[in-house]
Parts: C-alpha cells; sequence; structure tokens
C-alpha cells in the first residue's frame, strides 16, 4: 500500500500537484485520472522518486520515502517497477536483455536461471517469438508487453503505469489493461496507473483518483464514477460521444 | 550567471559518476562496448586526417623556407614538432569533438528523450555510473589512438617532402631526430589525457542535461561540440603556458 499525506510539487514557482492525499491499495489496480497538464505524471514521479515534493510524505507500507536516505531509496526501487508512456525499453539491447537487464543488475542468478525466469515472464505476457528481436523490430502493443515483463522480472512490491494504452489501438489496449489488472492479484502488488483513457477507468479501475489542475477532487471506482453529480468529473468522463450515448441508453 | 550552474551541475555529474557503482559484470561488458564505439571506431578517420595533415605540414614548411642556406633536416624537424606538439593532441581531439562528443550527446540524449534515463533510476541504478563512467575509462585509451595519429602524421609528412622533391629521405629523418626532448611527449600525454576527460564529460553532461525532443537533441549535440571544442582550446593554452612557457 502506498500512502500520500499532503503533497505538494511545484516548478518555477507555479505549483503543479496541491495537497494532495491519497491511499493506493494493495492487489487493487489504482487510477490516476484527469485531463493533460492536470499533474498526473508530475504526481507519479513523486511516488516513484524522480521528483522531491516540496512539502508532504510518501510512505511505502509505513515506510517513509526520504531523500537523503540513498541506500533505502536504492532498496525500495528494486521493488518498484514501471511501465512508461514510450515503453522505455533499451534500444540497443534484444528483448531477452531488455527484460533480464533488471535481473543482471540486482540479481546473482547464473545466466541460465536469468533466461528461465525471462522465458517465463515473456509466456506471463502473451509474448511468442520476439526474444532475439530489438525494440525498434517491434510493434507498439509487443513494447508494451516487453515493457510489463521488464516491470514484474523481479516480482515487484509496486507497479507504476504512466498512459499503458496510448498511442494503441483500441482492441490492443483492452488487452494491455486486462493484462495489467491480472499481474496486479496475481502478483498481489500496488498497482498505479495514470490514464485519460475512459475505456481503461471502467475496465480496471478498482479504485480512481480524479486530478484537476494539480488538485484531487474526486475519489472513487469505476461503478461509482458513472453515478457521481460532480459537474467536472461529468465533464471528463462524458466528453466522448460513445460515453453520451451510455448515460443516455441507462436513463431510458 | 547562468555559466555558473552549468559549471557547479557538471561537477556534481562528476561526483556522482564516481559513486554507488553498478555490478562488475554488467560495468565489464559496457566499457568493452565503449572501448569498440569511441576508440576503435575512430582510428579510421584519425588515420585518415593525421597522415594527410601531417603531409600538408610538411608541404607548407617546405614552400616557407626557400632559403638555400636553411638546413635540409628543417622540414623534418618542423614537421615532428607541429605534429606532436599541436596537430595530433590538439586539432584531433577538435575532430574527435565532432566525432566522438556528438554521438555520446546523441546517444545519451535520446537516452533521456524516450525516457530510458528515467527507467534507470527507477529500477535504482545510479545512471551517471551506469553510462558516463564507461565512457571516461573507454578514454583513457585515447593516448592509443594520438600515438597512432603522430606516427601517422610524420610518415604522412615524410611521403609528402621526399616523394614530392622537397627534402631527400636521410634530411626528413635526420630532421625528426633533431633535438628531440622526451619532455615534449610528456607534455603531449598530459594534454591528451586531459583533453579525453573533458571527450567522455562535457558531451554526456549535454546529453544528460537536455530537455525536449528530437530537434533538441540535435541543438545539444551541437551545443556540446562548441563547450567541447572550446574547453581543449582552453586547456590547451592553461597546459602549454604552464609546462612549456
Amino acid at each position: 500500500m502506498i500512502e500520500v499525506n499532503k503533497i505538494s510539487k511545484s516548478f518555477n514557482n507555479i505549483k503543479i500537484i496541491k495537497d494532495i492525499s491519497a491511499t493506493f491499495e494493495k492487489g487493487k489496480t489504482n487510477l490516476i485520472i484527469g485531463q493533460s497538464g492536470s499533474g498526473k505524471t508530475v504526481l507519479m514521479k513523486c511516488l516513484l522518486g524522480l521528483h522531491e515534493v516540496d512539502n508532504g510524505d510518501i510512505l511505502f507500507d509505513g515506510e517513509k520515502f526520504q531523500k537523503e536516505e540513498i541506500s533505502k531509496i536504492s532498496d525500495l526501487r528494486k521493488k518498484m517497477g514501471m511501465v512508461f508512456q514510450g515503453s522505455a525499453l533499451f534500444d540497443s539491447m534484444s528483448v531477452i536483455d531488455n527484460i533480464m537487464f533488471p535481473l543482471r543488475m540486482f540479481s546473482n542468478s547464473s545466466q541460465s536461471e536469468m533466461e528461465d525466469r525471462a522465458r517465463e515472464v515473456i509466456r506471463r505476457v502473451d509474448l511468442k517469438d520476439v526474444d532475439e528481436k530489438f525494440p525498434s523490430e517491434i510493434s507498439g502493443g509487443m513494447k508494451k508487453r516487453v515493457a510489463i515483463a521488464r516491470a514484474i522480472v523481479l516480482n515487484p512490491k509496486y507497479l507504476f503505469c504512466d498512459e499503458p494504452n496510448s498511442g494503441l489501438d483500441p482492441k490492443t489496449a483492452i488487452i494491455i489493461d486486462k493484462l495489467i489488472q491480472e499481474i496486479t492479484v496475481e502478483y498481489n502488488i500496488t498497482t498505479v496507473v495514470n490514464t485519460h483513457d475512459m475505456n481503461s477507468v471502467m475496465e480496471i479501475g478498482d479504485k480512481i483518483i480524479f486530478l484537476v489542475e494539480g488538485k484531487k477532487i474526486w475519489e472513487g471506482n469505476n461503478n461509482e464514477i458513472l453515478d457521481t453529480d460532480d459537474k467536472m468529473i461529468n465533464d471528463f468522463v462524458y466528453s466522448s460521444e460513445l460515453f453520451k450515448k451510455v448515460k443516455l441508453t441507462q436513463k431510458k | 550567471m547562468r555559466i555558473f550552474f552549468h559549471i557547479g551541475r557538471y561537477f556534481l555529474m562528476i561526483k556522482y559518476t564516481f559513486t554507488k557503482f553498478t555490478k562488475w559484470s554488467v560495468l565489464k561488458k559496457l566499457i568493452f562496448q565503449e572501448i569498440e564505439d569511441l576508440i576503435i571506431g575512430s582510428v579510421g578517420i584519425v588515420a585518415f586526417m593525421s597522415f594527410l595533415i601531417g603531409g600538408v605540414v610538411a608541404i607548407q614548411t617546405a614552400l616557407a623556407i626557400e632559403n638555400p642556406l636553411l638546413p635540409g633536416n628543417l622540414i623534418g624537424f618542423a614537421t615532428r614538432q607541429s605534429v606532436i606538439l599541436e596537430f595530433a593532441p590538439t586539432l584531433i581531439s577538435i575532430i574527435m569533438a565532432g566525432k566522438v562528443g556528438s554521438f555520446i550527446t546523441s546517444s545519451i540524449g535520446t537516452m533521456r528523450v524516450t525516457e530510458q534515463i528515467d527507467a534507470l533510476e527507477v529500477m535504482g541504478i545510479n545512471s551517471f555510473n551506469y553510462l558516463v563512467f564507461p565512457k571516461i575509462i573507454s578514454l583513457l585509451l585515447y593516448p592509443f589512438l594520438i600515438t597512432l595519429a603522430m606516427f601517422l602524421g610524420i610518415l604522412g609528412g615524410y611521403i609528402a617532402s621526399v616523394y614530392a622533391g622537397f627534402s631527400t629521405s636521410f634530411d626528413f629523418i635526420q630532421g625528426i631526430q633533431l633535438d628531440f626532448k622526451v619532455f615534449h611527449i610528456i607534455y603531449t600525454y598530459i594534454k591528451t589525457i586531459l583533453f579525453a576527460f573533458v571527450l567522455a564529460t562535457i558531451p554526456s553532461y549535454h546529453g544528460f542535461f537536455m530537455k525536449g525532443g528530437a530537434l533538441e537533441v540535435g541543438k545539444a549535440s551541437n551545443i556540446s561540440f562548441v563547450w567541447t571544442s572550446s574547453v581543449i582550446i582552453i586547456i590547451n593554452f592553461i597546459v602549454t603556458q604552464l609546462l612549456l612557457a
């Protein structure tokens, strides 16, 4: 579980994150949603420790994340997996080397043990015949799967996904969303997903935090989001024609 | 005032490069990869440039000294001094700032743009040590490249002056041996080691701290070349003043 207590973050005296408090629960897919520029990515980078917060605390299973304790941060980061928006695979490495990278860095396993573990997670994310290919030779959906495989290869306690289905066709996007949700339950990890895709919200939103201009203005789940009376939520949810039609059908 | 910010951040980068080391088995592979990219990959251009520069220096010297009273070994002597003291270490380093420097900035810059550096950081890896340290170590072999440049520069001078009829083989070789000071070689290697450090770190700094997209990677490579070559020239001036003046 990740607890966030009144955190703020500014850049050049402009407050991007404003006193956010939230809890990201274990074994659930926790979504941070909001329009572009609402501070989702900054909040996630604060959780990851890539941005230092101006004030407030971030607790990982009750443990505080403090910049000064470098070794503690390092240990904590080994328990984190991250799927970046653009996958962030290492161009110079093959798919299997990308997945084995965290093992090479942090485990003392033999080459064959590492290969076995990498092949196990490759199978888990339903990838076939791509082991020796390079990131430039595979599709966007495959890259996301490789990124997920790399993120889970060390059995992390926390999984972060920054817009995991951006740039993917709707069908592949749903497959990736489902994969993230299945892995969250299977590995019993705390997953935090940044998204502005309403399909993802409805598919995997066990817990949702809605941000507007750096402030948390709503918290709930995918069942509650369609029924809320909050105007800003409704503007966001029903900005798509599809969801407007869903609402109309529900009313009828 | 902004320059002091960059200087401060550059030295912090150097400090972080030598802390929290990456696993040796991984680092070893990275060092060999960098040796291949930065040193072995530069042998061709260094050989080509040095040979021709040596030839041009010899021809220019021969054309400038038409007085028959001047000794015939002067062309060999002037070529040796020019190539060893300046052309091999300084000019080749400026060429390398363009070749190797741009490569380092653009490769690290692309990693920054595509969030690969963020991925390293999230995994708990010291990205400065992982990316910059192998470059510094591999460029410790840079003096070998400069040695090759010195040899080929003088060889180019020999071929140009002897085969174009400006000097005899005997005179040129005698000129090369004339008034030879070992300290000049030491001075050249001291400069070369400093230039190697600059070649590894300044382009890395520009790649690491760039912001933006693909266009900015190109701009960062450009700025990196300007700064790397400027710092090489400043260091050249200071070291020459300190060691030779």
